[in-house]
């Protein structure tokens, strides 16, 4: 199957001689989406940043788009697979639209410079993710929902067909976590973007993705579709935790909660 | 913004030149221009104004300029505004390196480069791999680590040199204190033309990295997704730095403050965006350090105040000013 997205066959990763990720296996399809959900500490960024070749070298097969990761030169692989990085609070000042304008990057041949039409694709990701008015507002001046919304306008201006979020809605309030979803879902439909979304919270669009890739110390638990996570004691499986699944009132829609010790 | 950043380029080349042009005429004696273009037949101000003056405002320029530069592309690496060759340990590096040269008494030179411009480089370059080992071992360590570490490392270095001072002779030892004080006393064309092959290169390199820079400046993981090879381009920053730093300091002597200030000014002015910063830090610091050793030159004449120690006096309670009013600097 050349339509794949991602082909990963036993990929491992040692940090500083500690094993944080062993022998992970799966296929994503392009176009599709796929949750990568578990524990803290289960190693779901480090899978994620190791199919960008983010900072992290993983052992074992990565196929991305049909070839080896190792035979992508980083600009070529960057033109493949965009990331939304975990929002740490730390942001160099740089204006909103620099920043969106530099994932422009991997585009340009060595030496060459920024265009007008590089320009006019910025601003074109800006207005799909909304963020067009704060274009010439600072990052480190922009709320953690506006700023978050900044980064994903980045990722679409690096035309990537796979985008890599790293869990792009914790600490934003529900305003911005549904606008946030909407937007992600929207570029997966429409323009046919594979996502891999690493996930804290199932509620967060987990259940509304194509595939779930649950990991536990490091391992694959579970891998299926949201429907088959919610069979069976699996969800307990992965948290070590007891849950209870309830529909939302008005979609019918799954929602997970924790069945004790909390409210 | 674009006009803005237009507007601050085309007043620092105009400010650099008028610098430039106007500090061969100041020093000890000052010098009218109609000396210099129309000269008595016996007068002496034509020689030191070609033979003197000019190499050494062409070399407090280049110098100014290499440890701006510098200092920008560290702050950037290492998202730190502290961040510089001087505090990471790479211009003490470079001292040691000259201070061990000039200790052996061993003279020698490399295609007409001076002994101690390349042992300059060559301890540059082993401070810079210590901190580049250090940002690369057990998966790298924070940058305030590093910075700790740079620290560290300069104090062990400088207690090398005051080591190496006191077993030297009287003579040797004077010159190095002079020269630790960082000085374009001696300079003259000699001087330039030992820099210049460090320095262009040095900034060449870091000329065409821009981009590079802005993207490690958001972050290394960000970086390496847009598709720098950010292990790569950590290396060939490092090695511009360590040959330009070296090159300036076996000189030039540690001449601290231009490297952090500079910079930081400049982004007051201009921005981030390391495409138009790194021409506007050019010109501010060689114009900033020609224009500190104008003033070494000629306060109290006839005597010479180090620039080292000028760049510092005027530099810092300027910084310490520009810091109070905005609040706030970048890279924070």
């Amino acid at each position: 199957m050349s339509d794949l997205a991602f082909d990963v066959a036993g990929l491992s990763v040692r940090i500083g001689g500690k094993p944080i990720l062993r022998e992970i296996t799966f296929a994503l399809g392009a176009g599709r989406s796929l949750a990568i959900i578990g524990p803290n500490g289960a190693g779901k960024s480090t899978l994620l940043k190791s199919l960008g070749r983010i900072g992290i070298r993983a052992e074992g097969r990565i196929d991305v788009f049909g070839r080896p990761q190792h035979q992508y030169a980083q600009r070529a692989l960057a033109r493949c697979v965009s990331y939304v990085p975990q929002a740490d609070g730390r942001t160099a000042p740089f204006t909103a639209f620099e920043f969106v304008l530099m994932a422009r990057y991997p585009h340009l041949g060595a030496f060459a410079h920024l265009t007008h039409e590089d320009e006019r694709i910025a601003r074109e990701a800006m207005a799909r993710a909304g963020v067009a008015e704060f274009a010439t507002r600072r990052l480190d001046t922009l709320s953690g929902g506006e700023r978050q919304k900044v980064y994903v306008a980045a990722a679409l201006a690096q035309e990537a067909r796979a985008i890599l979020l790293d869990e792009p809605t914790t600490f934003l309030d529900y305003r911005h976590q549904a606008e946030i979803l909407q937007l992600v879902r929207s570029v997966q439909s429409e323009a046919g973007l594979t996502v891999l979304t690493v996930m804290h919270d199932l509620n967060h669009g987990a259940l509304k993705s194509d595939h779930v890739l649950a990991l536990r110390s490091g391992t694959a638990a579970f891998w299926g579709t949201p429907g088959e996570l919610l069979e069976g004691g699996r969800l307990e499986e992965v948290y070590d935790t007891s849950f209870d699944v309830i529909s939302h009132p008005e979609t019918g829609d799954p929602i997970v909660v924790p069945a004790r010790g909390f409210v | 913004m674009r006009n803005r950043r237009r507007r601050v380029i085309v007043g620092l080349v105009l400010l650099a030149t008028a610098v430039a042009v106007v500090a061969p005429f100041i020093g000890m004696e000052r010098i009218a221009p109609s000396e210099v273009l129309r000269p008595a037949p016996d007068s002496v101000e034509p020689a030191i104004f070609w033979q003197i003056r000019v190499p050494r405002v062409a070399t407090a320029f280049v110098a100014g300029a290499v440890l701006a530069v510098c200092g920008m592309a560290f702050q950037a690496m290492f998202r730190n505004p502290l961040a510089t060759p001087f505090t990471l340990g790479v211009s003490s590096g470079a001292s040691l390196g000259a201070a061990i040269y000039v200790r052996l008494g061993v003279y020698f030179s490399v295609f007409g480069i001076g002994g101690a411009s390349v042992a300059a480089f060559v301890g540059a370059l082993a401070a810079m791999a210590t901190v580049y080992g250090l940002t690369r071992a057990r998966g790298g360590f924070s940058s305030t680590t590093l910075l700790l570490a740079g620290v560290a490392m300069s104090f062990f270095f400088s207690s090398l040199i005051l080591a190496i001072q006191y077993t030297a002779s009287l003579h040797d030892s004077f010159r190095l204190i002079r020269w630790m004080m960082g000085g374009l006393a001696m300079v003259g064309y000699g001087s330039l033309l030992n820099i210049l092959p460090f320095a262009l290169p040095g900034i060449a390199i870091l000329a065409f990295m821009t981009q590079e820079l802005n993207l490690i400046a958001t972050g290394e993981d960000l970086a390496a997704s847009r598709g720098v090879d950010v292990a790569r381009t950590k290396q060939v920053l490092f090695f511009a730095v360590s040959l330009a730093v070296g090159g300036v300091v076996a000189i030039c002597g540690p001449i601290g403050f231009v490297g952090m200030m500079a910079p930081h000014m400049c982004r007051l002015m201009i921005g981030e965006d390391h495409r138009a910063l790194f021409p506007a830090t050019l010109l501010f610091g060689g114009a900033f350090l020609t224009l500190c050793d104008a003033v070494g030159r000629t306060v109290a004449a006839p005597a010479e105040v180090p620039v080292g120690v000028i760049t510092a006096l005027i530099g810092g309670p300027f910084f310490l000013w520009l810091l109070f009013r905005r609040g706030d600097i970048g890279l924070g």
